[in-house]
């Protein structure tokens, strides 16, 4: 799951490899594995690189990069999505397969779950097919033996022919021997990789292919082309054609053999259509008597204490208000714990705010440049760092703990029906998780939805879940307008109940467009859903907490603080330019008030939606600095913003617009970015604007309109 | 039921069975057949979701959900002992 660098940057959503060497002698090392075996702590602890590393399946939906060096060479690591097969039929393993096949690394190392080898073997034994230089790497070793499971390393690097590696990634030292064994395999060592014995007539198919492809197939495995080509695959045959820089189809020698071979099949009862389950069954078959030769189980994989978790966490009964409880708990310590900072924060900041002015006027610096840099840029930027960063850093650890632990895939494997009732996917449920910490993370993470039309509808619907930019502001709004601002235990249980309440209504929402979109623009049945539940884990604590710090938590504030900088200078100009009696800020909001008002809010509050476009964080700020005329961000407790708000016409009434607005309205600016290059089309960027924005304003509109019927 | 069509999404929590056949498309039998599930692989059903589908399934040692649209084209072979009920007869 990634709030990574990698997955929240924008950098990070290209879906080609491209390897950045160091130096021209790095090798390259391809990191392949199924998913959720531990690849990414695995690659952590090689490189150095903070990926973060979840426990649920297809997590690294980016390609991570990362440098190591051993005693002999020095290494680009390639971490490569997590997939089951290379026989692609996601976007994951269409770029895991073409990395393997094309993109020329000097070795592959195929990370393995050793709690479940027999069903990792049928990677290992794709890829060795394709593949001479890998190396497996039997990762999780400690948790095999925990769950009393003997693997015979010795004996599994015999069957398989490649070198075989034990380790326990999460243990940095054991990946010593790994790193001896990619030197080994740098060098030129040739692997004599087992040959997978197909059924007799599959064999004769391929004898009579290979003799033809064996001359213009350049280092690809002959066999492994000819069994292509019989399948045939279209997307892999366009990248071998371009690969080999002619179309092979078109090579007389090699479209008679294929004929040939096709009607042998046939006359023994093979179709194109059943061709590849007997290969496939084929591969599994020959993986299931490589662990049944070297695994010994002395109890059942799927442990006892897993079945009485999963039997409480997913019950009929339980399953739904635990879920509850534990989002409401982790809003009530998000909320609770980041009231005492957040005031320390801002008054330390503010405190340097105030010295940097009496630094600017020693100097005698012109007011313009005070105001600009200082009341604007500065005061921004210090704004959305007190008020972001301290629910940030409590709400990052808390869900990467949850998302560790392994309940994520959980939560999705419960939300799974009525996603499907509104012909989505349950994965969806995953995005929406991620969500909570940063829309754009969570639209990069819609990539582990296979369906193009299921994916598309998880990432307009994105945007519908709060994200941390957004739920200060909510929070402050529910505690002034509903909650009273006394403090207190109970009243802070009331706020986080209240947030509850109103996330729910996003996510009804995320329901209701998600059926609305296929039912219209994006028609179309729900397609088939293989969710693995993996076994609960215990959470790295420590490692949990320096890692969603420095990596997610920083990270998101960094990017929040740069796009602060301009629109800091933005909303301060904005603020200061006057024409006649007015600011250009009031001016605009005069001017959208007629139409702010037909939906229950007011020219101010949908200027600073606009304005606060960049991040979410300064929606409430620019509104007081409207309302006050001022011509900076002004610092107001909650009692004072209570009054200002209340004298320039607010009702509970508006504040539950401001709220369901905030809820649902256009995606931040990154959000928007990450969907465009994600989706590749400025069309369904537009939609994912369009759609909650209309949505958005509706639902103000009825909400105004029924109520001032009553009132 | 004829014990001949019996399949995936017929079985108990608690109850295993074996695989006979996918009824599936070509994209999902890929997905169903790279987990694991080729014929005669012995299968558990650990659990439902709390709205009664998906169910969770124990397949070579690792815990995936299936939903019943999708169970109900894995064909499994009848039962080895046919438990007949009196009452059924």
């Amino acid at each position: 799951m990634g709030l990574t660098k990698n997955s929240v940057g924008l950098n990070a959503v290209d879906s080609k490899l491209n390897i950045k060497k160091l130096s021209e002698s790095d090798k390259v090392i391809a990191v392949a594995g199924n998913p959720n075996v531990g690849k990414s702590t695995l690659f952590n602890n090689l490189t150095g690189m903070n990926q973060h590393t979840g426990n649920w399946p297809g997590k690294t939906v980016t390609n991570a990069q990362g440098y190591c060096k051993s005693k002999k060479n020095s290494y680009v690591l390639v971490d490569i999505p997590g997939t089951y097969s290379l026989m692609a039929h996601s976007a994951e393993e269409e770029i895991a397969r073409n990395f393997i096949c094309f993109g020329n690394p000097d070795a592959v190392v195929v990370v393995c779950d050793a709690t479940c080898l027999e069903r990792n073997l049928n990677l290992v034994l794709q890829t060795t097919e394709m593949y001479q230089n890998v190396i497996v790497c039997v990762n999780l070793l400690d948790e095999a033996k925990r769950r009393n499971i003997k693997i015979d390393l010795k004996k599994l690097s015999e069957r398989l022919g490649v070198r075989v590696i034990g380790t326990v990634a999460r243990r940095k030292k054991s990946l010593d021997l790994l790193l001896d064994a990619i030197d080994h395999a740098c060098e030129n060592e040739h692997n004599q990789p087992l040959r997978i014995k197909y059924i007799k007539p599959i064999e004769d198919a391929i004898s009579i292919i290979e003799p033809c492809v064996k001359d213009i197939c350049k280092n690809l495995s002959p066999r492994w082309i000819a069994l292509r080509l019989l399948e045939p695959d279209s997307s892999l045959i366009n990248e071998l054609n371009s690969y080999l820089g002619f179309n092979i189809l078109e090579n007389d020698k090699v479209c008679s053999a294929l004929e040939t071979a096709r009607l042998h099949l046939e006359s023994l009862g093979i179709t194109t259509e059943n061709l590849q389950s007997k290969i496939v069954s084929c591969i599994v078959l020959t993986a299931e008597d490589i662990a049944l030769d070297t695994v010994k189980y002395e109890k059942n994989i799927y442990s006892d204490s897993d079945r009485r978790i999963d039997r409480i966490l997913t019950s009929t009964i339980t399953g739904f208000p635990i879920m509850l409880l534990m989002l409401g708990f982790i809003f009530w310590l998000t909320i609770v714990g980041a009231n005492y900072p957040s005031k320390l924060l801002s008054d330390g900041l503010f405190y340097i705010q105030d010295r940097l002015t009496d630094l600017f006027y020693y100097f005698n610096a012109p007011e313009w440049l005070h105001g600009a840099v200082v009341l604007g840029i500065y005061r921004v930027v210090a704004w959305i760092v007190s008020v972001m960063l301290p629910p940030m850093a409590i709400f990052f650890p808390l869900f990467t703990l949850l998302e560790d632990s392994g309940y994520l895939p959980r939560i999705a494997y419960n939300l799974d029906k009525p996603f499907k009732k509104c012909s989505a996917c349950g994965k969806q449920a995953l995005t929406m998780a991620m969500g909570f910490g940063c829309n754009s993370a969570g639209i990069v993470g819609c990539r582990i939805i296979d369906s193009p039309r299921e994916r598309l509808i998880a990432m307009i619907t994105n945007s519908f879940v709060p994200c941390n930019g957004r739920y200060p502001a909510l929070i402050a709004l529910l505690s002034m307008f509903f909650v009273g601002t006394a403090g207190g235990f109970l009243s802070s249980v009331y706020s986080a109940l209240l947030l509850v309440a109103i996330i729910l209504i996003g996510i009804f929402m995320t329901f209701f467009t998600s059926f609305l979109l296929s039912k219209t623009i994006l028609k179309g049945v729900p397609s088939s859903f293989t969710l693995e539940l993996p076994p609960y884990r215990k959470p790295q604590f420590l490692k949990v907490i320096l890692h969603s710090i420095f990596d997610r938590t920083l990270f998101v504030l960094a990017r929040a603080v740069i796009v602060a900088i301009p629109s800091g200078l933005v909303i301060w100009l904005s603020a200061n330019i006057y024409i006649g009696n007015s600011s250009v800020l009031n001016i605009c909001a005069d001017f959208l008030d007629p139409f702010a008002e037909f939906f229950g809010l007011d020219g101010v509050i949908l200027i600073a939606f606009i304005l606060g476009m960049p991040a979410n964080e300064i929606v409430i700020p620019i509104m007081i600095m409207a309302y006050m005329s001022k011509g900076s961000l002004i610092e107001l407790n909650n009692d004072a913003l209570y009054t200002l708000f209340v004298n320039n016409g607010w009702t509970r009434i508006t504040a539950v617009n401001v709220m369901l607005f905030s809820l649902m309205h256009w995606p931040c600016s990154t959000t928007l970015l990450t969907i465009k290059k994600e989706s590749g089309s400025i069309k369904w960027t537009l939609l994912s604007l369009i759609i909650p924005t209309i949505i958005g304003l509706s639902i103000c509109f009825i909400f105004t309109s029924v109520t001032r019927l009553f009132i | 039921m004829i014990d001949d069509m019996r399949n995936l999404s017929d079985i108990d929590v608690g109850e295993k069975a074996k695989i006979k056949q996918l009824n599936t498309n070509n994209s999902i039998k890929r997905r169903l057949l790279d987990i694991g599930l080729v014929e005669d692989t012995e299968v558990e059903c650990i659990g439902r979701s709390p709205l009664g589908d998906p169910s969770a399934f124990l397949i070579r040692g690792a815990v995936i959900a299936i939903r019943s649209e999708d169970s109900r084209k894995i064909l499994i072979h009848p039962k080895k002992q046919a438990f007949t009920k009196i009452g059924e007869i």
